[in-house]
């Protein structure tokens, strides 16, 4: 894939630049990644993370509540931000016009936020909202991202739930919001991206006049959040009153996808084997030919690969029939894997995994507010956003062995078993 | 929390220097010229292919008109749309899978009681195999009986999922309520009449069907234009009829102002879904009334929005949108909210309906759906994606890729006096029908509101 040209330097108060000059279409990319996600959240505040982000909406010292969204919408722009494991993203795409606008509308709120009790009252309110339409009023909802954690991990940072407890949401105080922007919301701890059409050295302009006079906070100490790997395999459940089906959520530890980037890439080669397209393997045998579940799916990451440091998740989720005993469906799939841990899959079937990566990759980066993103949280995580134009050629460079190991560590001793039930039917196991 | 030493909130939120002015606006660039070429294929089918090089990929769509009167008809065509990728004479399903990966290529079938919409991209080095590919599969998809009954059992545990979704139910609920029982309510078809579907029913249905005639292909890409056709000529040739793809029959106009609360017990939320008749694109009316609906619920800073939402923290989603059938629009409002804030959202949104026509967007208001129109046009089709989607609505409506370079021509000319006859026109409350899909107990706050009944849909 081509490598445009970038522009990477750091400001004085520590902030973080990227530049990726793009004129094929009059629009431009603004983001702002901090260096802070749900894992970094304390105990007795689950779901802080993601509520002190809707907080960073309310508006600032220039900026009064709503103002925000008037000024990106009545650019031509759209907005949004979200909370990952290991980070927080704000983002703006608008017309070339409206840089220098996005530009101060970042720079405003990493100042001088106003947090308002009135405000966070609120949002905890909207944040309610969101979590019964997303995870309380639909089936299968917070499976497996919020479901599954807790049964593969046991510390509090890798386990709870990133969207919090309500409880844990309303005692939210301003004093925690004042104490979290001060820790983790200073600019040496965060990464500025613009992407699209500009010039180059106007940007730089724009970005000293209004990022320039952000005063520098140090960055916190980022902590590990390393835990023992499982030494049995570990069983949850899970009731779902909307769920019509049971479900199984598998997960199980990956390498460190920063440090260890090429056996991390082996993985998400090797979940496109599993289950990417009616050719692969748990498709063909567990959907189509014996059959046995309805749907399945294969992956890293609690929503997505490259979303989060050491420890990260490999997941295979699937909703079987009640019928189907759930003996059965793990039985399976473990004799798939360790065929493919005995055969490394041929040359064929990796170039169809890694020719669809590639592409994928195209229309990702051919979206504004993906490449945007991913430039920003490449340069957060790894420290070099370049590395998103080098990922297809480390895909595709990946062996049929170093998959054939990655199915050789899924192994049963090493995993969690979480099984959602539904509120009626039997339960889809052998055991009764 | 973690710092002992932070600042309080209040000295957070301000500077020495204090309040900073708004940059004004730089000089804006247009979108550069797209190259293209929208013709008719000797078949029938009508192309629109578009050049658009920004990364090496070529984004297909098919939209096929795909109505049908039978009750069976719904269930055929799921089956038929899960199935048409399953095999042909040429292929069978993996090779098919296999040959598109190989060009890092995908092709989705999905059908709706409208139209048959096939979705696909491709490097764009390697369009040939692609419409080779989808060529095969036009003309040959074979619906092996073992393919459609394992998918005709994989979509009856999908609509059971499916059926267990609010937004499914309150669609369902909607529809019945606003349409009767008119071809376009059957959206998702029963598991009963899924069931019985047999492969030599799906083969007849592609036959009588799956036709060029009056169909459209879009493609978006790092493509040329002119060459492409003969390329399609080549590939799709081959897919031929002397009928036409059959077109829904006429949606009747809706009306209000019933409200109707379908009950379903134990619900934690409410969905409540409005809906009004309105006027499509083709319509000279429709610039002004897209800035209309912009300022009521169309976007984040819309006046629904910013009330039952940023003020009153009701709901997390509140909007209002377009929703275009064949030569016909409806505004649709839709919100999910708590039990309790049920009844209080409608008076809200009622309560904006009735203002926009009373005290109808100007000034600042007015600009910000105007820059709102215009710039999310050049940034939603700024990608290959993106515009493939947006030229295939335009052409499923007979409009071409002209519309969309002369819509921002169109909004700027927009006069207040039109947004207010348009928010007098189309957002009176009493304009608007629906249905509450929530708990029964909301019955007593809301018939208190007028215009509320309790009742299973039509």
């Amino acid at each position: 894939m081509a490598d445009p040209e970038l522009v990477r330097f750091t400001l004085d108060n520590g902030l973080r630049v990227v530049l990726s000059p793009d004129a094929t279409a009059p629009v431009v990319g603004v983001s702002v990644h901090y260096d802070v996600g749900f894992r970094s959240e304390p105990e007795g505040r689950t779901g802080f993370a993601h509520l002190f982000e809707h907080l960073m909406f309310q508006g600032s010292e220039s900026l009064e509540k709503l103002a925000h969204f008037r000024h990106v919408q009545a650019s031509g722009g759209t907005f949004n931000g979200s909370t990952h494991p290991d980070y927080t993203d704000y983002f703006e795409v608008l017309p070339s016009a409206a840089l220098e606008r996005a530009l101060f509308l970042e720079a405003d709120r990493m100042r001088a936020p106003k947090l308002t009790a009135e405000n966070l009252a609120n949002q905890i309110d909207v944040v309610k909202e969101e979590i019964r339409l997303n995870v309380l009023n639909r089936p299968y909802g917070g499976f497996p991202w919020i479901t599954l954690p807790p049964v593969l991990y046991s510390t509090f940072p890798n386990a709870h739930n990133g969207y919090g407890g309500f409880e844990d949401l309303e005692n939210a105080t301003i004093d925690d919001c004042a104490a979290f922007f001060d820790t983790y919301y200073a600019p040496a701890n965060a990464v500025l991206t613009v992407a699209g059409d500009f010039e180059v050295e106007n940007a730089k302009e724009l970005i000293a006049k209004h990022f320039g006079d952000v005063p520098a906070r140090p960055a916190p100490v980022r902590p590990s959040f390393a835990e023992p790997l499982p030494t049995t395999e570990l069983h949850g459940e899970h009731a779902d009153p909307h769920a019509p089906l049971p479900a199984l959520g598998i997960g199980y530890r990956m390498p460190d996808p920063v440090n260890d980037l090429d056996s991390y890439l082996a993985y998400l080669v090797l979940a496109g084997v599993l289950t990417d397209g009616d050719g692969s393997r748990l498709q063909q045998r567990l959907v189509h030919r014996e059959p046995l579940v309805v749907d399945i799916g294969a992956g890293a990451g609690l929503f997505g690969p490259f979303e989060a440091r050491d420890p990260d998740t490999f997941t295979i989720t699937l909703i079987h029939p009640h019928e189907v005993s759930r003996e059965r469906v793990l039985a399976a799939l473990d004799d798939e894997l360790e065929k493919l841990a005995e055969t490394p899959p041929d040359e064929q079937e990796l170039r169809k995994v890694t020719a669809r990566w590639t592409a994928g990759l195209h229309s990702e980066h051919d979206r504004l507010v993906s490449r945007t993103l991913a430039l920003g949280s490449f340069e957060l995580l790894y420290g070099d956003a370049s590395l998103v134009y080098r990922l297809a050629d480390r895909m595709s460079a990946i062996t049929g062995e170093a998959v054939s190991a990655a199915a050789k560590s899924l192994r049963p001793d090493a995993r969690a078993v979480l099984v959602v039930k539904p509120a009626n039917g039997s339960e889809g196991t052998d055991e009764q | 929390m973690s710092s002992a030493t932070h600042r309080s909130a209040e000295e957070i939120g301000r500077t020495a220097l204090g309040p900073r002015p708004l940059p004004p606006l730089g000089p804006q660039r247009a979108a550069a010229d797209l190259s293209h070429v929208d013709t008719t294929l000797s078949n029938g089918l009508r192309v629109v292919a578009v050049r658009k090089a920004t990364v090496p990929m070529v984004e297909a769509r098919l939209w096929i008109p795909f109505a049908g009167e039978d009750a069976l008809h719904p269930a055929t065509a799921e089956v038929l749309a899960e199935t048409l990728l399953t095999g042909t004479a040429r292929r069978d399903r993996i090779e098919i899978d296999a040959e598109l990966a190989l060009i890092g290529g995908d092709i989705g079938a999905g059908v709706d009681p409208e139209r048959l919409i096939l979705t696909g991209s491709a490097l764009a080095d390697k369009l040939p195999t692609f419409l080779d590919v989808l060529g095969d599969v036009l003309t040959g998809a074979s619906y092996a009986g073992e393919q459609v009954a394992r998918e005709r059992e994989r979509l009856i545990e999908r609509i059971a999922v499916s059926r267990t979704q609010p937004r499914t139910i309150a669609r369902e609920a909607l529809q019945k309520h606003r349409y009767g029982d008119h071809p376009a309510t059957r959206e998702v078809p029963k598991a009963e009449d899924v069931a019985v579907v047999e492969a030599d029913q799906v083969r007849a249905l592609h036959t009588a069907s799956v036709l060029p005639r009056g169909a459209v292909l879009v493609l978006v890409g790092d493509i040329d234009p002119e060459g492409v056709i003969g390329q399609l000529e080549g590939a799709l040739g081959g897919w031929a009829s002397d009928r036409s793809a059959i077109r829904l029959p006429e949606l009747p106009d809706i009306a209000g102002p019933q409200v109707l609360l379908v009950p379903r017990s134990g619900a934690v939320q409410s969905q409540i879904r409005l809906s009004g008749q309105t006027v499509p694109r083709t319509d000279p009316r429709y610039a002004a009334l897209q800035l209309a609906n912009l300022a009521f619920g169309g976007y984040f800073s819309s006046r629904l929005v910013e009330n039952i939402r940023e003020n009153k923290g009701y709901t997390y989603s509140a909007h209002s949108g377009f929703e275009f059938t064949d030569g016909t629009a409806v505004v649709n409002i839709d919100a999910d909210t708590a039990n309790e804030a049920t009844a209080p959202a409608l008076l809200e949104t009622r309560y904006e309906l009735g203002r926009l026509g009373m005290v109808p967007p100007v000034g600042d208001e007015l600009e910000s759906v105007r820059q709102y129109a215009i710039g999310s046009l050049l940034t939603s089709t700024s990608s290959q994606s993106g515009l493939a989607g947006q030229v295939l609505a335009l052409a499923s409506t007979g409009l071409g890729l002209e519309w969309l370079l002369e819509h921002p021509a169109r909004v700027a000319a927009v006069t207040a006096d039109e947004v207010a006859q348009s928010a007098l026109d189309f957002f009176a409350p009493k304009r608007f029908t629906g249905v509450v899909v929530g708990d029964a107990a909301l019955e007593k706050k809301l018939t208190a509101l007028g215009d509320v009944v309790v009742g299973e849909p039509a």
